[in-house]
């Protein structure tokens, strides 16, 4: 609107049907009433300022050039040049294209087998047997990602378990960790084996709050389990389910790159190096801030659009979203 | 219940099946790391441990818990784990309580700041460099103040403070009270529950992490343990002496890898059959919103 007014800014929040709220004070007020609270917050915001909001600023490095310590924004304009750079490196894109079929297969294993995980702990009645299985699979997400990653490596080592049976029924021992054919299988494996368990917390609860009359219903209708399962209890956690996938799918390309940078070696460069891990060998490796960067910049607006892309797609077709 | 079907104790039959297999699978590795740390180098070479210890000794405990830097680490780790969690916790409940208040004016701001940085950050460059200028490099505060608030931790807080009854506060605001003494005599004493669970999430968190240690610290003395780990697995020490060969050295890797992982471990293990149901509990709350 472009007529001028005197009048103070309209309060967008405020519905107009309830009357008996306050009306809304000014800041000057505010401040004057609540300045014991507002204190409490500025610590806080001063962590989000420096820490969050101006790395995201000192993103304009992306687009000029920046010295190691030198001016931390850079010393000069150079436009779109190292977009252009990672866009016509073909390293690049054989990190964007490991990045996506990391990101596919992890998707693909780490959503679905929690919701069957919880299904089938869901029809065990005994109470002690139920909680030692979910007590035993939420193990390993209190690990670090070194102590998985040193778990792994011994795993798969030569002398390793998985080895030991491949040596029993005749076959070489494999090196696993050196070959770029084992690394998704590797990667993903693990990733199963550390997140299916914690991922089962939340689809159990949505379980607990299915009413239990719609069995009911469903039976005197005919229902055998398999058809009450698919007909109620699946509908049942389709909300959980839906907020998962789209938080999922938001963090799709931000594979695992602590997972990565411990696991991966120049061996494994070829399927296992991601767009983060390329990026930190570019930027900390080897001191090329301004392109990281721009690397990592694009990373972080694609992860923002398929958060935003997912979020209203499944507004607009399931009619439940994250905000 | 009346009218259990075969086809029904068949699935239960298998059901129980695969539950025993995810149960299996999931404990194996930590048997066997068990079982590596307590077995002779030859017998873990020639591929012979798996779930039980071949060659039983303690000598790779003695000689890892006789590594000076070991230890140094260890205690960084706990160190830092202590300071990070304590000025995590402080942060957090200061901003959940003031996001918890529905009449704040700019509270809508207050958490939109917040919620955004769970879907864009600055990424990993940036906060290197920011970092660095700030002159935070191989210091403590690398690895406490760019974690200061996890925002998840932050929303968990704020629902479960929106869940307290609004009366107390306002009967606490009538006796004169002020925020600060309302918060501190009020609220805290009726949140322990929370309070342990947001201390339990940072404090495994803090203990668990490596990566701002990796980055941001050169000298060996300041690393966190996990760096000590990652550095051991990556190949980068031989873990004690360093005047042995080479040979020598790849010779005692793979059981001081072992010992070195279990007694990383340790701890958290310890502890978490008891604090695994306030986790659980934490995640609920934190989902309820949702």
């Amino acid at each position: 609107m472009l007529t001028a007014q005197a009048s103070p800014p309209q309060s967008t929040e405020d519905p107009p049907d309830t009357p008996l709220r306050p009306r809304r004070r000014s800041w000057a007020q505010a401040l004057r009433r609540d300045w014991q609270l507002y204190s409490l917050a500025v610590l806080p915001l001063l962590f989000f300022l420096i820490f969050r909001y101006l790395p995201m600023l000192g993103n304009v490095i992306a687009f000029r050039r920046y010295e190691p310590g030198g001016d931390l924004l850079g010393e000069y304009w150079v436009g779109l040049r190292y977009f252009r750079m990672f866009l016509a490196d073909p390293t690049f894109w054989q990190v964007f294209t490991n990045t996506a079929v990391i990101g596919t297969l992890t998707l693909l294993f780490c959503f679905p087998l929690p919701i069957i995980l919880a299904l089938l702990l869901n029809e065990v009645r005994t109470r002690w047997l139920k909680g030692f299985v979910q007590t035993v699979s939420y193990l390993p997400h209190f690990l670090s990602i070194v102590v998985v990653a040193g778990l792994i490596l011994q795993t798969v080592s030569i002398d390793g378990v998985i080895n030991q049976g491949l040596r029993a029924f005749g076959q070489d021992p494999v090196a696993f960790i050196q070959e770029p054919g084992w690394f998704r299988t590797l990667y993903v494996s693990s990733e199963v084996w550390q997140t299916v368990g914690w991922g089962t917390i939340l689809y159990l609860a949505a379980l607990t709050t299915i009413d239990s009359d719609l069995y009911d219903q469903a039976r005197v209708d005919g229902a055998n389990r398999w058809r009450q399962t698919w007909h109620v209890t699946l509908p049942g956690i389709r909300p959980t389910m839906i907020t998962l996938l789209i938080l999922n799918i938001g963090t799709f390309l931000a594979v695992g790159f602590e997972k990565i940078l411990l696991l991966y070696n120049p061996l494994t460069y070829v399927t296992a190096d991601v767009v983060s891990t390329y990026l930190y060998r570019v930027g900390i490796v080897s001191g090329s801030f301004s392109y990281a960067a721009a690397i990592g910049l694009f990373e972080s607006l694609i992860g923002l659009a398929l958060v935003l892309g997912a979020n209203s797609l499944s507004r607009r077709v399931a009619g439940t979203s994250l905000w | 219940m009346v009218g259990v079907t075969r086809g029904y104790r068949v699935f239960q039959l298998v059901n129980g099946f695969v539950l025993t297999l995810v149960v299996l699978v999931t404990l194996f590795p930590f048997v066997n790391i068990v079982a590596r740390s307590f077995s002779g180098e030859q017998e873990i070479r020639s591929g012979q441990v798996s779930i039980w210890p071949k060659g039983f000794n303690l000598t790779t405990y003695e000689r890892v818990m006789s590594d000076a830097m070991f230890w140094t680490n260890y205690r960084n780790t706990v160190f830092y784990t202590v300071v990070a969690t304590a000025i995590a916790l402080v942060l957090t409940t200061c901003y959940a309580y003031v996001l918890s208040k529905r009449n704040l004016k700019g509270r809508g701001l207050l958490v939109g700041i917040a919620v955004f940085t769970m879907f864009f950050n600055g990424g990993l460059i940036p906060n290197y460099v920011l970092v660095s200028s700030l002159g935070l490099r191989n210091t403590l505060w690398a690895i406490v103040l760019p974690n200061a608030i996890s925002v998840f931790n932050l929303l968990v807080m704020k629902a479960f403070f929106e869940s307290l009854p609004v009366e107390l506060e306002e009967a606490a605001a009538v006796d004169g009270t002020g925020t600060y003494g309302t918060l501190l005599r009020i609220v805290l004493p009726l949140s322990k529950a929370v309070l342990a669970t947001m201390l339990l999430f940072y404090a495994v968190s803090f203990w668990n992490s490596w990566f701002a240690g990796f980055l941001y610290m050169d000298r060996q003395e300041l690393f966190p343990v996990t760096v000590y780990l990652r550095n051991l697995i990556a190949g980068a020490t031989s873990g004690t002496d360093n005047t042995a060969t080479s040979e020598a050295a790849l010779q005692i890797a793979a059981s001081i890898q072992a010992v070195t992982i279990v007694l990383i471990m340790l701890p958290i293990m310890l502890v978490y059959p008891f604090i695994q149901r306030y986790f659980v509990s934490g995640v609920m709350l934190g989902a309820v919103k949702g």
